[in-house]
C-alpha cells in the first residue's frame, strides 16, 4: 500500500480542528465575567453614579467634542452625535484596516483618526485622554451583541489569535484554554476564574483602582505564567483580541464594565 | 475633566427622605506603598468631605489611608426646602473639588 502524506496531513489536521473545537466553550454555557463577580460589584457597576468607569467616560464625551489640531477638528465634526454615530461600533472590533492590510482595535482607529484626520500625535497606550475616548465610544455599545464579521482577510489573524489561546507559554507553560476554557468557574487563589469573554473593555478594575484596556489584561495574564508581554498595540495582542472577541460574539456589551 | 459625579433628586416632596449618592475622582494613594526602587510614595488622599443643604452641614465625612480610590458616599436627607446642596472633598496638596446640585421641594 503506498503511502499519502497528504492524506495523513489533513487526517491529523481534522483531529487537531476537532479538538479544538471541541475545547470551545459552547455558546449557550458562555458566561460574562459579570455573573462570576459577588451581589456588591455587580451593584457598583450597574449604577453609573457608583461605576468609576462613568468618570472616564465623561471625560471622552468632552474630548469628542474638543477642536484640536491643524485640521481643527473634533471627533464630533465628522461623527457627529456618538450616541448615534458610535452605536454598536466598539462591538465590532477589532476590525479589518485596509490601510493597514490588518486587523486594528478600538484605541488604534482612534488613534488613525488623530493622525490622519485631526493631523495630532496619537495618544499614549493606557493614557488617559485614549482611555476617555475608547471608554466613551464603547460605552455607546452597551447592551449590544458582539458582531465580529470574519472573512477571507480576517480570517489568517483570528486563527493566529486562537493557535495563540491554545499555545502554551512562559515559565509556568500554560495557555489561556487551560484556565479560561477547562478551568473556568473553578478558583484561583481563592477568586473565580473566568471565561476571558471580553465584553466590558475598557473596564474599572478594584485591582487596578483604575480604568484599563483589554491589552493591559492580556499583559496580566502573561506576566501571570511567567511569558514576556508585548509592546502595546502588538499585532499579537489584536490577534487575541480579534479571537477574544469572535469568541464571546453575541454576548452583550458592557462598557464600562466593573471587574474585581 | 470630570472630577465628581453627584446624584440627588431633583424634585422631591417636603419631609421626603431623599437618597444622595456621591463619587469622586481621586487615586488615594495610601502613603504606605514604595516604587520599584523602594522610595515611598508620599501620601496624597482625600482628608474631608463635607455636604451643605441651603448653607446647613448635613453629612461629613474623614477619609482615611484604607479607602479606595475615586470613593463613592452615599447617604440620606429629610428635603426641607428648595435650594442647592453643595459638595465640597477636600485633602492633600491642596486638593479641593465642589459641587452644587439645585433640589426643587414642594
Amino acid at each position: 500500500m503506498r503511502h499519502r502524506p497528504g492524506g495523513r496531513l489533513a487526517a491529523v489536521a481534522c483531529i487537531l480542528l476537532s479538538f479544538a473545537a471541541a475545547a470551545e466553550i459552547a455558546p449557550s454555557d458562555r458566561r460574562s465575567g459579570y455573573e462570576f463577580m459577588g451581589r456588591a460589584t455587580r451593584a457598583m457597576q450597574d449604577d453609573d453614579v457608583a461605576n468609576p468607569g462613568m468618570l472616564w467616560v465623561l471625560d471622552g464625551a468632552a474630548l469628542w467634542n474638543r477642536t484640536a489640531g491643524a485640521a481643527g477638528r473634533a471627533c464630533a465634526d465628522c461623527h457627529g452625535d456618538a450616541a448615534a454615530s458610535m452605536k454598536g461600533v466598539a462591538a465590532r472590533y477589532p476590525a479589518f484596516d485596509p490601510a493597514r492590510g490588518r486587523p486594528i482595535n478600538l484605541e488604534q482607529r482612534i488613534n488613525a483618526c488623530r493622525t490622519g484626520r485631526q493631523l495630532l500625535a496619537p495618544l499614549a497606550y493606557e493614557g488617559r485622554e485614549l482611555l476617555s475616548l475608547a471608554a466613551y465610544v464603547a460605552r455607546q455599545s452597551r447592551g449590544l451583541p458582539i458582531e465580529i464579521a470574519v472573512d477571507e482577510r480576517t480570517r489568517p489573524f483570528l486563527d493566529a489569535g486562537r493557535a495563540a489561546f491554545f499555545r502554551r507559554q512562559g515559565q509556568l507553560n500554560l495557555a489561556c484554554a487551560q484556565c479560561h476554557e477547562e478551568r473556568s468557574g473553578a478558583k484561583l487563589a481563592g477568586n473565580p476564574i473566568p471565561q476571558a469573554h471580553p465584553t466590558g473593555y475598557p473596564l474599572y478594575r478594584l485591582e487596578w483602582q483604575g480604568l484599563g484596556s483589554l491589552q493591559r489584561r492580556l499583559r496580566n495574564c502573561f506576566v501571570g505564567v511567567r511569558a514576556e508581554a508585548y509592546e502595546y498595540g502588538a499585532p499579537e495582542y489584536v490577534d487575541l483580541e480579534l479571537y477574544l472577541m469572535w469568541r464571546a460574539r453575541g454576548m452583550k456589551m458592557e462598557s464600562p464594565a466593573v471587574r474585581p | 475633566m470630570v472630577n465628581a459625579i453627584v446624584n440627588v433628586p431633583a424634585q422631591a416632596q417636603r419631609g421626603e427622605v431623599i437618597e444622595i449618592r456621591t463619587l469622586v475622582r481621586h487615586p488615594m494613594e495610601t502613603g504606605f506603598r514604595r516604587t520599584q526602587l523602594g522610595e515611598l510614595i508620599a501620601r496624597d488622599i482625600i482628608t474631608t468631605f463635607v455636604c451643605t443643604y441651603n448653607g446647613a452641614e448635613i453629612f461629613r465625612a474623614e477619609l482615611h489611608p484604607a479607602i479606595a480610590a475615586n470613593p463613592f458616599m452615599t447617604f440620606t436627607t429629610v428635603a426641607t426646602a428648595s435650594g442647592t446642596i453643595a459638595f465640597r472633598w477636600s485633602g492633600d496638596n491642596g486638593y479641593a473639588v465642589t459641587e452644587t446640585v439645585a433640589i426643587s421641594v414642594a
